[in-house]
């Protein structure tokens, strides 16, 4: 059969950049941010150089921006040719790539002058939410059009969870967001104190599971059966793990208030949750890895896959921390320490960002049309990221436990051990070994963009040519019949 | 097999329809939020009108924004939790009522540096000052960042005026008086004065004076 329709891959290589380049921006602040604490001179009494107001640009860059313009560039790629088809809406998918970097832009450029909401993780201000709100729709719309369009009847797996991470994350960032404005760069929300508090992270715990673990669930169901050249492990396995995994997540939230003035029920509730959402954080992590049964031999070769495998085991590896941290008495010492920055990076270095980077030096041959420049940068990045986020989370592990058991300390009379200041004293060398880490991390990002700036060398003189969309010949029965290519 | 063949008939018919699809994945997510968020929503609004505390005055509520706008909760928290060591430290522990009129919440989630939930009275407006321009000159240990910039800028009183306007509009108690006496309230008080205002009045002002707790400041 001819055909004529091809994928829509340049809406995906602009958000394949962006990634990139909000990638080494984010993570920049990041390790800026990270010297502050070691070093506060760092912060040189400029208004929006100082930490407190610079750390927001930081989480809010490699998530939303870093994270989000890799989600939605994967999401497009995949629906594509997990559906056979080509992405509905060209001009709205368009709008979908410039809005969000607007967003991203007017987010970073208002935070560090004192324009937010301070929400953790919701920073940006009420007229910035609702340019976020807008995009968010559209890019539903392009999606779930796209699916519409599919000429393959069953939705694969993957498009599941980033159906849900476009359904739920546009759930959360509304209902949190809700505030009354009361000039252009200052709104008061509707929710206050406790309510505030269980809303926020209601919504900030679950940003976490939609956005970063749903989402790039999503990445990892298409990309790690791509790489390891072998079907889905268990499909079957899939299926439960999603319904649970959506369901579960959601009730977690409660567990970032523990010992809090929040209703107690609602923390054991939030903990019990947290237990059991080690299930299906587990199955997708096994799913994962066990795809690479039969086809192990391929992490000599190649560096894509070896990033897929560790950000399994770092998926893993930070879904048993939360589920433990989310335990009343090991949240006790946990709490308001480095652990959590911890668990955190362990969860995004490790996982977000390694699957993020194994499924961009899967895609880009293929949207790039040759393969990546550089064999050595890849390997290369691999290790200093690797050796980055060890160096990263073991230090920050360290200062986390040791600041809780430090506070926590009493001597026999039943007095306090150590003053506060004490323990942040005893934190300064891991705070520079941290930044050493984060150092390593940057520099990795940095040797990618070099590396994929050189494979784009075609797209970049326009030479390389659509792929065209294969059109399946319809088999007896089935209906609806695929649609014809189109003209 | 038969028997788990004919269940899996059912995710089938998901899978193969988008809306059906998008639809139960809404529902699904949603449940956990409706259990967890509704009660304590309800719970909270049938609690606050028993409250015998004030919301924040003029200067306070200015000192509460810049609290909000510099940042602040990312290293500090405002939230002592039911810990025998915490209370040894910061005093007892932060009941929910202390928080109701913070939009949003300050309770924070990292400590860099010690909670501030009852730091009220515990120093000086002059150490406070020192401290915040140049944290240092007092804790030589100390990573906090300074804030020179808050002695230099004024608290604009017509903004605190539509602030409260907007706040009332939220629920919170302000007369007409209140209202009319807050441009002259904080006219001329600088950002620094309002910032200190607002941190020695905490654990002091938010708390009902019937039930303030005794002993109320914990150990530095």
């Amino acid at each position: 059969m001819p055909t004529t329709e091809t994928y829509n891959d340049h809406v995906v290589r602009l958000f394949l950049l962006a990634a990139a380049v909000w990638g080494i921006v984010g993570m920049t602040i990041g390790v800026y941010v990270a010297a502050e604490l070691a070093w506060p001179a760092l912060n040189f009494d400029i208004p929006w150089l100082t930490f407190s107001r610079l750390r927001p640009n930081h989480t809010f860059g490699v998530i939303f921006a870093f994270g989000g313009s890799a989600l939605i560039g994967t999401c497009y790629y995949v629906v594509q040719r997990t559906g056979h088809t080509r992405l509905a809406h060209p001009r709205l998918a368009n709008f979908t790539f410039w809005g969000w970097q607007l967003a991203c832009v007017l987010a970073m450029a208002t935070m560090p002058f004192g324009i937010t909401q301070s929400k953790e993780y919701a920073e940006p201000e009420w007229f910035i939410d609702i340019l976020i709100a807008v995009v968010w729709v559209s890019i539903g719309v392009v999606f779930f059009s796209t699916l519409a369009r599919r000429r393959i009847r069953h939705i694969y797996v993957a498009n599941w969870y980033y159906g849900a991470f476009i359904i739920a994350v546009g759930l959360l960032h509304i209902i949190n967001n809700i505030a009354i404005p009361v000039s252009l760069t200052k709104s008061y929300p509707v929710y206050s104190g406790a309510v505030d508090a269980m809303v926020q992270w209601w919504y900030g715990h679950n940003a976490v599971a939609f956005f970063l673990t749903a989402g790039f669930l999503g990445m990892m169901y298409y990309f790690v059966p791509r790489q390891a050249k072998q079907p889905l492990w268990s499909y079957r396995f899939s299926i439960v793990n999603f319904w649970a995994l959506i369901s579960i997540y959601m009730w977690a939230g409660s567990h970032h208030l523990m010992y809090t003035a929040l209703p107690d029920w609602v923390q054991s509730v939030g903990m019990a949750f947290s237990l059991v959402l080690l299930m299906p954080s587990w199955g997708s992590a096994a799913n994962g890895l066990l795809t690479f049964n039969g086809s192990w031999h391929r992490l000599k070769s190649d560096p894509a896959a070896k990033f897929m495998v560790i950000s399994l085991v770092f998926y893993a590896a930070s879904t048993f921390e939360g589920s433990l941290m989310a335990v009343k008495t090991v949240n006790a010492l946990s709490h308001y320490t480095d652990w959590t920055v911890a668990h955190v990076h362990s969860g995004s270095i490790g996982w977000v960002a390694m699957i993020t980077i194994g499924s961009l030096y899967a895609m880009a041959p293929r949207a790039l049309g040759r393969p990546m420049h550089s064999h050595k940068g890849m390997e290369l990045h691999f290790w200093m990221h690797t050796i980055g986020l060890l160096l990263y989370v073991l230090a920050m592990w360290i200062a986390g436990v040791m600041q809780g058991l430090m506070w926590r300390a009493t001597n026999p009379d039943g007095s306090l051990t150590y003053a506060f200041i004490d323990g942040l004293i005893a934190t300064h060398p891991w705070y520079v070994i941290r930044l050493l880490g984060g150092l390593l991390v940057v520099g990795g990002m940095a040797v990618m963009a070099w590396n994929l700036w050189h494979t784009a060398a075609d797209a970049r003189k326009h030479l390389i040519s659509p792929i065209p969309v294969p059109i399946p010949e319809p088999t007896a029965h089935q209906s609806p019949a695929p649609r014809p290519a189109m003209a | 097999m038969a028997r788990g063949y004919r269940g899996y008939k059912y995710f089938e018919a998901i899978e193969k329809n988008a809306g059906l699809l998008g639809i139960l994945t809404l529902i699904m997510v949603s449940i956990g939020g409706l259990a967890e968020i509704t009660p304590i929503f309800m719970e909270a609004h049938a609690v606050k009108p028993a409250l015998g505390v004030q919301p924040y005055s003029p200067l306070r509520l200015a000192g509460k924004d810049i609290y909000v706008r510099e940042g602040c909760y990312l290293c500090h928290t405002q939230m002592i939790r039911a810990l025998r060591a915490e209370s040894e430290r910061y005093g007892p522990y932060s009941t929910a009522s202390e928080s109701v009129y913070d939009r949003p919440h300050q309770w924070g989630s990292k400590r860099t540096g010690p909670d501030l939930a009852r730091v009220g009275g515990k120093y000086s407006d002059e150490w406070q000052r020192v401290h915040l321009k140049d944290p240092r000159a007092v804790v030589p240990e100390s990573n906090m960042p300074g804030y020179p910039w808050l002695s230099k800028a004024l608290v604009d009183p017509d903004e605190v005026q539509t602030k409260m306007r907007v706040l009332r509009m939220l629920g919170d108690p302000y007369t007409d008086e209140d209202i009319a006496g807050a441009r002259k309230a904080v006219a001329g008080h600088t950002e620094m004065e309002a910032i200190i205002a607002y941190l020695q009045g905490l654990g002091i002002d938010n708390v009902p004076q019937a039930e303030a707790p005794a002993g109320a400041k914990g150990a530095p």
